[in-house]
């Protein structure tokens, strides 16, 4: 390249492949960030977004391919290397140090040797700040900030030490409306600034939003990429999911309906004593599937695992129908009870939790193993029953041609797909009243969200109430009979999944009474 | 009221090698790496001190000896196989990713029979009646006092009567604490052993600052070894007389709730724990000198329950201490 | 830096067992060459006859080979104990101490009951005795670690200093005779206490931990409480969502692991040694966590890393007084014993690639 021409290119990356164990999550990706642009690097939930955005923070390092920062051809091994390049990447799970004040983290890992000089260091993330409109509070220590306060001092950090070129990775999947509003603000200013932005999301009005560019990955390949200005959702949509996709999921009309659980004024708080969920009444019904609406961390997971038993509660009721039950017999008080009292009362409620790996199943053990997960107790005497759960196991191996060498082979070790199906296929078997979901298509693609989907209605027209938590609205719209909607924990309202459209879903969740939480 | 002018010092003198042992294993510490082999090390810490002022001694009549060269060579020999215990510890929890308390324990076996191996061969080379090993002209220069000391009376034998070690132990301590609360270094230590990932992420050698807190850590703590035969048992050394005070300094740490500067106090009140039962009037009681040597690790017990009860966040231990880092883990 | 090559590591996808056992196998292997190598240096003995002379000092006489599998026993008895928490992820390094107390009550009930009750009686109380102090010291930490997360690692640890100085208590209490600073042999003439002898003086504690290897392997393997242990151990989380009470099963697993900690703290009083001293455990409940995890919480494969560390132990024994040198060369050996197989297991995990790096100076 000619020494003269100038520079065009803020990175580029050629052939970049990219494997983990036998998974290849980037294969022989092409790549251009130009200067001074917001791409939005777009694509479904395990396109490989995020580990191709690793390998220009350093975090992971390609098997194959080269990298070019500002044309010239570099290695980076290390994220030392990526800030020594100007690369700085905002993460999805904040990379902050619990206990350091906001000043100490923002300072951490730079050079300047000797004594701290926090004084010098505080009046330049003051000009920072000043400059691209933060607003923080530089003395608190980052485990008493929301998560917006972490967000920024995480981008004010990446700023600290000259950032040119900033990587964030799905930064609005925990933000409100209007703390979007100002996060985009800021990379507006940014960008005027001449710093170049790639903003990795799966949400097309961002994308139409806020960047220039939008570049597309699917299944680890490069798509190809299209000015913000020719596109539409639907035409990035087609490119994000390979062919146009009206999502069409069947929905039955409900039969039988009848309440099932009952849930009047929940409130709970966590262990820091902050309100977790404020006074949430609902009725979930069988033959019904509820949906739940709401920014992630609106009070969706704590309101399934109080449901649970798993959350304590410190006011409210949960009352439980019993189908089997006589008539007349009044409903179960579920409150006060642990998961496995409310299962001996005889109350079948099924739960699938949004941490597959870490809450719902047992990494380390075979599909076997995790049956047991829900039938270990039954059976006389001290010792297991394999024989069960080995057959359930394998009837679910079958049915949901879940992809795995064989039932005693480590879950840990299945791709996100099988792995949920493995998860929901044994509470499915459970044969539950109740069956909750959490977020149970995060991750997964079109064809394996697809036959969770028909899972779960199968569920609903035999009558079980099925309570689903998801995050992407088109999806509630179409599979959900009734959606509720959290926002702050409180139940901001419950529209009918027929008649309501995006807009009312979109503005209950982020209407705020009266709570500050999210400043 | 019992003799406080006799007991400080002796107090002092029993703390100084936990307070090595307990800076060393502080420093280690925060960089996430539980390092139970600080026994084993303080062990070798002391009988490689010990070898080399074996062989100066040997190769040396006693009046042409050297104050540098006595001082030195002990010190130099001692730092020098705490390193490479040290580095043993690194290379296996952190290169390598091995579980850290098994690693630290196999060190505690391995430090202690270097220790207890190669002290008996030494006394076996000297012939000795005694199971013991005496080097009391390299010990003089240890355990020299500051010279205007007796003439102070109960001053000078409070403050001044120790060895320069002593003096040492306490600078160490108060550097370690300055460079851990004060220093981009003690910053980025203390993110190392808070979350690897985080130090990782803002540009931070985690491998490097783990490498070099446990090898500085085993060298802090080798030097109460040393200065245990040297100073304290005035250059005798016997097998097994060090004890269990390797654990103690591992004791220390939670006591001080990974604070050096605490340390210092708090590891001359171990040190009178330890003693407590010479000033005690117990009768002819022996029996009740072991359970006053309990008392320091009751109480330590107490304040680790305590702190895990009261869940400040700031007493807490390094939220990654033991386990290892694995930038690519999934 | 062109061209530079680079060492890269990944987490490998999955090794065969075989390959996996291969690769341990070969760390042993090594590690004996290193331990021979150290040893002729200081012996100027060739290995081989070092070796012959490890053999010799473990099996070398019909007595020698029953003394060894005797210590086999004691050292897989206490692995065994402490292989339940740790399967639940719960750092017991306290099982030096659990047995101690467990020998320590057993003391008790020998010299405080020796003129009171029938020698069974005093037997059956001994067995209560251990065990009841075994489990409570086993309880201590699991309580506070489940009621509040108190540090289980240096908790046991403590407790082992605790129970030391407990037993240096009352060994002075004790003392026989007075001024002795040691018990001595407890009831030598009446054998009040001593535990029945099956065959010789060896084969009751074999035949006991043979029978507790057994049973540690089904309760692991096959019962419920060990699902819950596994599970526990895999996620606290999953577990409570699974209606395990995490608490519980804590609190349960490691009162058993002291339990039985106790229990073999009673055969090393009662039907090894007759004796208390404070050493009496000599640093096995450190031992055993190695061998606990050497074997990856396998009950059967514990039996040959108990056995290996064990004869090495004991052949060094036999080096030192063959070639004077001091009894502590078995502990170095074992150390680099250890190191080999810690350090092998990063080969088994882990893969390392060698890959140029084509880019330039960054």
């Amino acid at each position: 390249m000619n020494a003269l021409e100038p520079v065009k290119t803020a990175i580029r990356m050629e052939h970049i492949t990219k494997r983990f164990g036998s998974v290849v999550a980037n294969h022989d990706i092409n790549f251009v960030l130009k200067k001074g642009e917001i791409l939005s690097l777009l694509g479904e939930n395990g396109s490989g977004k995020t580990t191709l955005m690793n390998m220009l923070s350093g975090i992971y390092y390609a098997d194959e391919g080269q990298i070019y920062v500002n044309d010239q051809p570099v290695a980076i091994t290390s994220p030392k290397d990526a800030y020594d390049l100007g690369i700085g990447m905002i993460h999805q799970h904040f990379k902050l140090v619990d206990v350091f004040t906001a000043v100490e983290n923002i300072v951490l890992g730079l050079k300047d040797e000797g004594r701290l000089d926090l004084k010098k260091a505080r009046q330049r993330i003051v000009e920072i700040c000043e400059r691209y409109g933060f607003e923080i509070d530089l003395d608190r220590k980052i485990y008493e900030m929301s998560v917006s306060q972490k967000q920024t001092v995480e981008i004010v950090k990446v700023l600290y030490r000259g950032a040119e070129i900033l990587i964030l990775d799905e930064p609005t999947a925990v933000l409100t409306p209007q703390e979007t509003d100002k996060l985009f603000a800021v990379m507006r200013n940014m960008k005027a600034d001449g710093k170049s932005l790639i903003i990795i999301t799966h949400k097309l009005h961002e994308v139409l939003e806020v960047s220039d560019r939008v570049a597309v990955l699917r299944k680890g390949e490069y798509i190809g990429d299209v000015q913000t200005k020719d596109a539409s959702q639907q035409s990035l949509t087609d490119m994000m999911v390979g062919h146009a996709v009206a999502l069409n999921i069947a929905r039955p009309t409900p039969v039988n309906v009848a309440p099932r659980l009952v849930v009047e004024h929940l409130t709970v708080y966590d262990d820091l004593g902050v309100k977790r969920l404020n006074d949430v009444s609902f009725t979930a019904n069988a033959g019904e599937i509820l949906g739940i609406a709401g920014i992630a961390g609106s009070g969706q997971r704590e309101l399934l695992e109080a449901i649970s038993g798993l959350y304590p509660i410190s006011e409210g009721s949960i009352r439980f129908h019993d189908p089997k039950a006589s008539e007349n017999a009044p409903p179960k008080e579920l409150v006060g009870m642990d998961p496995m009292a409310i299962r001996k009362c005889g109350v079948s409620m099924a739960f699938v939790p949004e941490d597959r790996l870490g809450m719902g199943l047992v990494g380390s053990m075979g599909m076997t193993g995790n049956m047991m997960l829900r039938s270990w107790r039954k059976g006389k005497g001290a010792f297991l029953n394999r024989k069960a759960p080995e057959e359930l196991a394998n009837r679910i191996w079958k049915e949901l041609d879940v992809v795995t060498p064989s039932t005693s082979f480590p879950v840990r070790r299945m791709s996100g797909g099988n792995v949920q199906k493995v998860l929901v296929g044994r509470e499915i078997a459970q044969d539950p009243a109740v069956l909750m979901t959490a977020y149970a298509v995060r991750g997964l693609d079109i064809n394996t969200s697809y036959t969770i989907y028909n899972l779960l209605t199968e569920e609903k027209m035999k009558g079980v109430a099925v309570v689903y938590v998801g995050e992407d609205l088109d999806v509630l719209l179409e599979l959900c009979d009734r959606i509720l909607v959290l926002c702050g924990g409180q139940v901001s309202g419950i529209v009918d999944g027929r008649t309501a459209d995006k807009r009312q879903v979109g503005a209950l969740m982020t209407r705020v009474e009266g709570d500050s939480r999210h400043e | 009221m019992f003799d406080l002018v006799s007991f400080i010092p002796r107090a002092v003198m029993q703390g100084i090698p936990l307070l090595y042992g307990s800076t060393g294993e502080i420093l280690t510490e925060k960089s996430g790496n539980l390092n139970l082999g600080i026994p084993g090390v303080m062990y070798v810490g002391g009988i490689c001190g010990v070898i080399g002022a074996f062989f100066y001694e040997q190769a040396v009549p006693p009046e042409s000896m050297n104050a540098v060269l006595a001082i030195g060579i002990p010190m130099l020999c001692s730092l020098a196989g705490s390193l490479l215990m040290g580095l043993l510890y690194s290379v296996l929890t952190i290169t390598l990713r091995a579980n850290q308390n098994v690693t630290g324990l196999a060190l505690t076996t391995f430090g202690v029979g270097i220790g207890n191996f190669f002290g008996g061969s030494l006394i076996k080379l000297t012939g000795s009646e005694v199971p013991s090993i005496a080097l009391s002209a390299t010990s003089a220069y240890f355990s020299k006092g500051l010279p205007f000391a007796a003439d102070l009376g109960w001053f000078g034998q409070v403050f001044l009567s120790y060895g320069f070690l002593a003096y040492l132990a306490i600078l160490i301590a108060i550097v370690s604490s300055y460079v851990l609360k004060r220093t981009r270094v003690g910053l980025h230590l203390r993110a190392v052993g808070e979350s690897p990932a985080t130090a990782d992420a803002a540009g931070i050698n985690v491998t490097r600052y783990k490498y070099m807190a446990t090898c500085i850590g085993s060298m802090v703590a080798g030097l109460g070894g040393l200065y245990y035969v040297m100073d304290y048992a005035c250059g005798v050394w016997s097998n097994n007389a060090f004890g269990d005070r390797g654990w103690l300094a591992i004791a220390l740490v939670i006591f001080t709730i990974w604070r050096p500067n605490i340390s210092i106090l708090a590891s001359i009140l171990f040190g009178g724990f330890y003693i407590l039962y010479l000033y005690i009037p117990s009768g002819l009681n022996l029996s009740v000198k072991e359970l006053y040597k309990m008392i320091p690790y009751v109480v330590t017990l107490v304040v680790l329950i305590i702190v895990s009860m009261r869940k400040k966040r700031e007493d807490q231990p390094p939220a990654n201490l033991g386990l290892p880092y694995f930038r690519e883990e999934r | 830096m062109n061209n530079k090559l680079k060492f890269h590591i990944s987490k490998r996808a999955a090794l065969p067992w075989y390959k996996a056992w291969a690769i341990r196998g070969a760390a042993i292997l090594a590690a004996l060459v290193v331990c021979a190598v150290v040893t002729t240096l200081m012996t100027g003995e060739n290995p081989i006859s070092i070796y012959a002379t490890i053999f010799y000092g473990a099996f070398g006489t019909a007595r020698r080979s029953w003394v060894t599998v005797q210590e086999l026993a004691v050292l897989l008895g206490i692995s065994l104990a402490v292989t339940p928490a740790f399967k639940m992820r719960f750092w017991n390094i306290g099982a030096e101490g659990q047995v101690l107390i467990g020998g320590l009550a057993t003391t008790a009930c020998m010299i405080c009951l020796a003129d009171t009750l029938p020698n069974s009686m005093v037997i059956v109380c001994m067995v209560i005795a251990a065990i009841l102090a075994g489990a409570v010291w086993g309880f201590l930490p699991a309580f506070f670690k489940a009621r509040w997360n108190t540090n289980e690692t240096l908790f046991t640890l403590m407790m082992n200093y605790i129970a030391t100085q407990l037993a240096a208590y009352f060994i002075i209490v004790w003392e026989v005779p007075k001024g002795a600073g040691k018990i001595g042999i407890i009831n030598q003439s009446t054998e009040i206490g001593w535990l029945p002898q099956i065959g010789n003086q060896y084969l009751l504690s074999i035949l006991v931990v043979a029978i507790l290897t057994g049973v540690m392997y089904v309760y692991l393997n096959n019962s419920k409480h060990g699902y819950e242990i596994a599970v526990v151990g895999e996620s606290q989380r999953t577990a409570s969502y699974a209606g395990i009470k995490v608490e519980r099963v804590i609190i349960r697993t490691m009162v058993l692991s002291g339990a039985i900690c106790g229990l073999m703290g009673l055969l090393l009083v009662g039907g090894i040694h007759h004796t208390l001293t404070t050493t009496v455990v000599d640093g096995r409940g450190f031992t055993a966590v190695m061998v606990s995890w050497l074997a990856k919480f396998n009950p059967i494969a514990m039996i040959f890393t108990s056995l290996l560390l064990v004869v090495l132990s004991r052949g060094a024994g036999e080096i030192s007084s063959a070639f004077g040198l001091n009894h502590s060369f078995a502990d170095i050996l074992t150390g680099i014993i250890l190191f080999f197989i810690i350090g092998s297991e990063f080969f088994i995990t882990y893969q390392i690639s060698v890959r140029k790096s084509a880019g330039k100076e960054a």
